[in-house]
């Protein structure tokens, strides 16, 4: 249970935090964007970390390879980012015509102009 | 940033190694790493760089929409028509082994062509997500 | 040899539908295949709920690859019963969608109301057939992502900012998610739900595995819209076009509490999560909160349609109020208002597009003297009401009088009376808009009104009726979702 063995998990936990922080604290639009993307980069790091073997090599088929990561969490992972991309593309669209229908990215003037009729 | 040369240059040099390489890395990628995601965002970037040097009408040109989206759509058409094949063949969804009369190669040929439609797909969705953006203006009125 | 492969095209049908759909872009020929492609979907997933009655559990291995490592779709008595839920109202829903949709989405944009209808189809239909956790998890982003478009399309301008909030809580509940199954990953080595239910049990009482389930519970609790993290829905479905707010509120919320039920009683079932660990007492405490608050919220709206996005928060709160008994009367109440609540919300809903397509609005000023000039349709949504509220001879009184059973039956009667008094809240919410529509004279000046088109009146007073039916006779629905509540309890007994 050395620390510089798990450090991994401690930048997990980090760039999680940040990421949870930035989408929770920030008004404008964007950044909460980019908050989510740095909350989900966090969770990707999570499962490649986990996929380490220790001595083990990429997992491609060559002679003389005997321990290799765990290639699974590597393909999951690809499925998610292409998730991520795609909701963060679809979070920056709904902000393009945010800002084309109200004007702003910031929540709170948002807030205002929608209380108004 | 049409006058400049260099840009230019480089460009015209670069981009068609950019597409060639996308296509080694989705052609090679049932033997090495690659494969469509990849790959599609490879041959995606290939445009992109093109719109961004010689403007986003000019790529339009190249690419229409009505072109990118029918790419869009075919790949996952492909994508889910490959599963559907193994189906009529009397296997499971997205079973390869039943599309050549060896299973080994239908393994390759079925992983092929799945990753051909992913790639199609990606490199869709890139170029699309970056004319859209790319074709807004600071005023909106875009699109 | 298409009865083997059921299971397969659940999902592929509208999952070629989609695409096919940007291909073709025109709304007509759009509609026509999406109209085919859900009633395919309902005939597959009646199917397949045969199937399992007499045979019991499918399991369909993708591509060939063997259970634990390939990607399995598993189609027991639950997942059959949420199969039919979603592709019935995904179904209903389409012929009513022809002529809202034109009313309330720009014409441009009518072919892309298609394919991420279909896509949002795909991907609730694949959360309730896949038996693969973190495939559980792509699905559940394909129909996420699609509703997020869905909920954008609609004319109002707040339209697009409530899509951009439910797609930041949205996003966080999978993220969540993930991280839950990434942790039961690291400690079994298996993503198979099955395999997981094996496995778990050795390690249950490991910190990963808890943490894990923290995650899990919160990640879907966003979701479903468990009360304190409903924020996302009022907005959303209040500013979605009518024909998005009937579609998902009847199936995305009731989704959400499958996999919910998914996670606690058969990922964790061999571990009787729900007696060892004060999961119950949050589920349950939150579940009444939520019935309370939401329903007293909503009595204060004018928008009709976001009093029933408020009331569709306390609904949730019975379901979870179901899960959290974690006995058989319990469950099945819990499973069979997933059932009622998707028949009276969609209804209720689709008579809120009836009302927009004639007049425009749906705030409660201009419904007053609505019940002259609609008639139908508003008969149609005070059965709907009723229904909210569980009046006997309606769908709602089943569910309550489950609940209330299964209350009993663990000697909680405070819970009990709660529940029937938080149908008197119900009440007071339904009965505004009965008052205005029927007891207030129509204004002065307001011009003339026609009946909704039939091709709107006859979807949803199939689904007013079915209020109805299986309000009178729900032998059926009640031996499905016992057999159900049995079948998912068998691993914590």
């Amino acid at each position: 249970m050395e620390l510089p063995g798990l450090f991994t998990y401690w930048i997990v936990v980090v760039l999680m935090m940040t990421g949870f922080y930035v989408v929770i604290a920030q008004g404008n639009l964007v950044k909460k964007v980019v908050g989510l993307n740095i909350f989900q980069v966090s969770v990707f790091v999570f499962y490649i970390s986990m996929s380490k073997v220790k001595g083990g090599t990429a997992p491609i088929l060559e002679d003389g390879i005997e321990v290799y990561a765990n290639p699974l969490p590597h393909v999951l992972i690809l499925t998610a980012i292409v998730v991520g991309i795609a909701t963060t593309a679809l979070g920056l669209a709904l902000v393009v015509r945010i800002r084309e229908t109200y004007g702003t990215v910031e929540e709170d003037e948002i807030n205002a102009r929608e209380r108004e009729p | 940033m049409k006058r400049k040369a260099v840009l230019r240059v480089n460009a015209k040099l670069l981009i068609p190694l950019i597409l060639l390489f996308a296509l080694y890395v989705q052609f090679h990628g049932d033997f090495g790493p690659g494969g469509g995601f990849q790959a599609g965002v490879i041959f995606g970037s290939g445009f992109i760089l093109y719109a961004i040097i010689f403007g986003v009408e000019v790529a339009r040109r190249v690419a229409p929409a009505w072109l990118v989206r029918i790419g869009l759509a075919s790949g996952v058409l492909l994508y889910a028509g490959v599963g559907v094949v193994g189906m009529l063949l009397g296997s499971n969804y997205l079973d390869y082994s039943v599309l050549a009369h060896d299973p080994v190669h239908g393994q390759h040929l079925g992983i092929l062509l799945i990753e051909f439609g992913v790639g199609l797909t990606v490199a869709c969705s890139m170029i699309t997500i970056f004319f859209i953006f790319a074709g807004q203006r600071p005023g909106g009125e875009g699109r | 040899m298409i009865a083997a492969q059921l299971p397969a095209l659940q999902v592929v049908m509208p999952l070629l539908a989609a695409p096919l759909c940007v291909v073709i872009r025109r709304t007509a020929p759009a509609w026509s295949l999406a109209l085919v492609v859900t009633w395919a979907c309902l005939a597959v997933s009646i199917a397949l709920l045969i199937q399992v009655l007499d045979g019991g559990t499918i399991s369909y291995e993708i591509g060939g690859w063997a259970a634990p490592w390939g990607i399995e779709y598993r189609v027991d008595l639950a997942s059959a019963f949420v199969l039919v839920i979603v592709s019935a109202i995904g179904s209903v829903v389409m012929p009513f969608a022809r002529v809202s949709v034109v009313r309330e989405v720009a014409p441009d944009r009518i072919y892309l109301f298609y394919t991420m209808y279909l896509l949002c189809l795909t991907g609730l239909l694949g959360i309730a057939i896949t038996g693969d956790a973190f495939n559980l998890f792509v699905f559940l982003e394909i129909s996420s992502l699609s509703s997020y478009v869905l909920i954008s399309l609609g004319r109002d301008r707040r339209a697009l900012t409530a899509a951009y909030r439910y797609l930041i809580m949205g996003t966080i509940g999978a993220t969540f998610y993930i991280i839950g199954v990434g942790m039961m990953y690291m400690m079994t080595g298996t993503l198979n739900i099955a395999d997981l239910a094996t496995l778990i049990p050795a390690v249950a009482d490991t910190r990963t595995i808890q943490v894990a389930l923290a995650f899990l519970t919160v990640g879907v609790s966003l979701k479903l819209a468990l009360f304190p993290l409903h924020l996302w829905l009022p907005n959303a479905y209040a500013f979605a076009p009518s024909v998005v707010t009937a579609f998902l509120a009847a199936t995305a919320t009731k989704v959400a509490v499958y996999v919910l039920v998914r996670i606690y009683f058969t990922v964790f079932g061999a571990v009787q999560l729900l007696e060892t660990m004060p999961v119950r007492g949050v589920l349950l405490g939150l579940a009444l909160v939520g019935m309370f608050a939401a329903s007293a919220v909503a009595i204060f709206q004018n928008d009709v349609k976001r009093m029933l996005a408020y009331s569709s928060v306390a609904q949730v709160g019975y379901m979870v109020l179901g899960i959290s008994f974690a006995t058989v009367t319990g469950l099945t109440g819990g499973l069979v208002h997933l059932f009622n609540h998707a028949l009276m919300k969609c209804a209720l809903f689709m008579a809120m597009g009836c009302i927009v397509l004639r007049i425009g609005s749906v705030h409660i000023r201009d419904l007053d003297g609505l019940g002259k000039r609609m008639p139908l349709t508003m008969a149609a949504f005070v059965v709907g009401g009723l229904s909210l509220i569980g009046l006997p001879l309606t769908v709602g009184f089943v569910s309550k009088w489950y609940l209330v059973q299964a209350a009993l039956e663990q000697d909680w009667w405070p819970v009990a009376l709660l529940v029937m008094l938080s149908s008197l809240l119900a009440v007071a919410y339904v009965w505004r808009i009965v008052e205005a529509a029927y007891f207030r004279p129509v204004p002065a000046g307001a011009p003339a009104v026609q009946e909704a088109p039939v091709s709107m009146l006859l979807p949803m007073w199939l689904l007013a009726g079915a209020c109805v039916y299986f309000g009178i006779d729900a032998t059926r629905t009640l031996e499905v979702a016992t057999n159900a509540a049995l079948f998912l309890l068998e691993g914590v007994r």
